[in-house]
């Protein structure tokens, strides 16, 4: 399978990823690339191998319906780029 | 025991030694590290240095220690990986996007050192979000090898992605360091940069406060300069960690106590698959010799299969795409990370950021993770790599019924120059052959020094073990180390005359 123009603008609309229109045709070129090299997956018999879930033979652990953290609000906003009080701001989303 | 004059070039174990019985302050001990990591600054094998916070650190130690309560890594001077997590230090992930970061809490692993006593120098360059194999991905730019090949001064890779801890231990301007490894990324540079690195078993160490990157695929592990210095540094960042739910609950055990038991009666499988068509001899040679020395100290030799060893790399480069493109959809310019300016709606803010603040090789990456997981193509690619995992992790314990350990080459070939491979993406992840396998099936395995290649640069060999049995890994690890007395290092031609 190969991906074209389109499709790479595609899954970049999806990833959230701005694609210059100069980096579409390289891009293009480097994932087909990419796909080609794992297309050999596809010689491997996988008929009734179930897929691997968890590496480690474990069973999720349980832990106490409790609350463990919270009242953190100044420490969260200590990175935002844009915050006023402990409110994310961002460009108007609702008209 | 006599130490050198030099305190930059102890091992762990001799600092440790030299602290203890107060030969040497952890202040005094500290202050000769940071000077040696000013004077490599060309290296770049930093992001971020924190020399007052590490005199800090030394000064509590040597308090500590008058009192006569010293911690096991008490006054060590450590680097690490820009990808922990440390509280009110900057933490980039090599990464425009993480550029300002400053998390207000501390990573599991580096909790656990500094309650050890160690003392934290710095924040160590490796490629953009563990993405590499080379450490030129970094938004920070490369980090250079200290090794330099034979009448050459070219400036060489020190492997990735965990680039520049491999570099600091290497050029003695730490102890030891942390690494992360999601397909290679502490084996592979550790390999050519002459050191010793360890992926410990999926779940030994917590991932909590670690910068994702593949999440079914990332463990912490220790670098250091000698097999036991790795295992006193892996004893210290394990342990189970409510904040991580895939870490285990097993008890750690003393790595160190077992570590001169010796290779008598132990089963060593040379697995057939790993011997790839085009690689260079002195890779085979170092490999035969390798089995030779453990051999000779009464190991048995046995020659197993991993058949499906040459679909690692392929099914890695779906897993590894789709579980990132997932983990890094958190970067939105919103809550943390780099903003881009002058946008005009919500959609344009989440698409300009993340386009400026990743590089070029995550955002392919993204791209190949959000296509396999995509409507109508997750069969034909994820689940099926999922399921190669499976084939891959049943080879595994097959060959394990016949040995105890495997030995194989940890590279393809020693490092190669800056710039060599980054034009070619698939030429850059064929680094990793001889390790992803490991990841895929969540084993713990070792890259311990060999020898030099013919042009003086360092190769390593890598010993794979059964799940939690990292203390027959380190044991084998030490057997090859007191075979191969490899004690070359590299000439410190960055040092101003």
């Amino acid at each position: 399978m190969s991906v074209d123009k389109d499709i790479v603008r595609r899954i970049a609309r999806l990833a959230r990823l701005a694609l210059p229109e100069e980096r579409a045709e390289p891009m293009v070129k480097e994932l087909n690339g990419i796909l080609a090299w794992v297309e050999q997956l596809k010689e491997v018999d996988v008929e009734g191998v179930a897929p691997l879930t968890s590496v480690v033979e474990q069973r999720l652990k349980m832990r106490e319906d409790v609350v463990t953290d919270g009242g953190q609000a100044d420490a969260l906003m200590s990175n935002a780029p844009g915050g006023e009080d402990h409110f994310f701001v961002v460009p108007k989303v609702v008209e | 025991m006599t130490l050198p004059s030099d305190p930059a070039s102890f091992t762990l174990a001799d600092a440790r030694r030299a602290v203890a019985s107060k030969e040497i302050s952890a202040r005094e001990l500290t202050a000769s590290f940071i000077k040696a990591v000013e004077a490599a600054r060309p290296l770049n094998a930093f992001v971020t240095e924190t020399p007052e916070r590490a005199m800090e650190m030394a000064a509590a130690s040597d308090a500590r220690l008058a009192k006569g309560e010293g911690r096991p890594l008490e006054g060590m001077p450590l680097a690490i990986k820009d990808l922990f997590c440390t509280k009110s230090v900057r933490t980039t992930a090599g990464s425009n996007i993480l550029s300002n970061f400053v998390p207000p809490y501390e990573s599991t692993v580096t909790q656990n050192l500094w309650n050890a006593g160690a003392v934290m120098l710095g924040k160590t360059n490796m490629d953009e979000f563990a993405m590499g194999s080379s450490t030129e991905t970094s938004h920070f730019g490369p980090v250079i090898s200290p090794w330099r090949a034979k009448n050459s001064n070219g400036k060489l890779v020190p492997g990735g992605s965990s680039g520049g801890s491999a570099a600091a231990v290497a050029a003695n301007l730490c102890l030891a360091a942390t690494g992360t490894d999601t397909g290679g990324s502490i084996r592979q540079p550790a390999a050519v940069t002459g050191t010793v690195g360890i992926k410990p078993t999926y779940g030994r160490c917590s991932r909590w406060g670690i910068v994702a990157y593949a999440s079914s695929l990332d463990q912490a592990g220790p670098m250091a300069r000698t097999v036991r210095d790795a295992a006193i540094l892996l004893r210290a960042m394990a342990s189970v960690d409510p904040k991580d739910s895939t870490s285990v609950d097993l008890p750690v055990p003393d790595y160190e106590a077992g570590l001169e038991a010796g290779v008598k009666g132990l089963r060593v499988g040379i697995p057939k698959e790993y011997r790839v068509d085009g690689a260079p001899p002195e890779i085979e040679a170092i490999w035969q010799k390798g089995a030779d020395w453990l051999r000779a100290q009464g190991a048995e030799i046995v020659e197993v299969s991993l058949p499906h060893t040459e679909y690692a790399l392929p099914a890695y480069y779906i897993v590894a795409p789709a579980e990132a493109s997932s983990n890094l959809a958190r970067y939105d310019g919103v809550r943390y990370g780099h903003r881009a300016k002058g946008v005009h709606d919500i959609l344009d803010l989440y698409e300009q950021s993340r386009g400026e603040g990743f590089g070029p090789e995550v955002q392919r990456r993204i791209l190949i993770g959000t296509y396999v997981l995509s409507s109508g193509y997750y069969d034909a690619y994820y689940a099926r790599a999922q399921k190669i995992r499976t084939l891959i992790l049943n080879d595994f314990v097959a060959a394990f019924r016949q040995c105890d350990v495997l030995l194989t080459p940890a590279t393809p070939g020693p490092a190669f120059g800056i710039g060599e491979k980054t034009a070619d993406p698939v030429s850059m992840y064929l680094n990793d052959v001889f390790t992803v396998t490991v990841n895929l099936a969540g084993l713990p395995g070792l890259s311990v020094p060999g020898g030099l290649s013919e042009s003086g640069l360092p190769l390593g060999l890598q010993i794979i073990g059964k799940a939690f049995d990292e203390a027959t890994v380190f044991r084998v690890g030490r057997a090859i180390e007191l075979a191969s007395n490899f004690t070359a290092k590299p000439e410190a031609w960055w040092r101003a005359p």
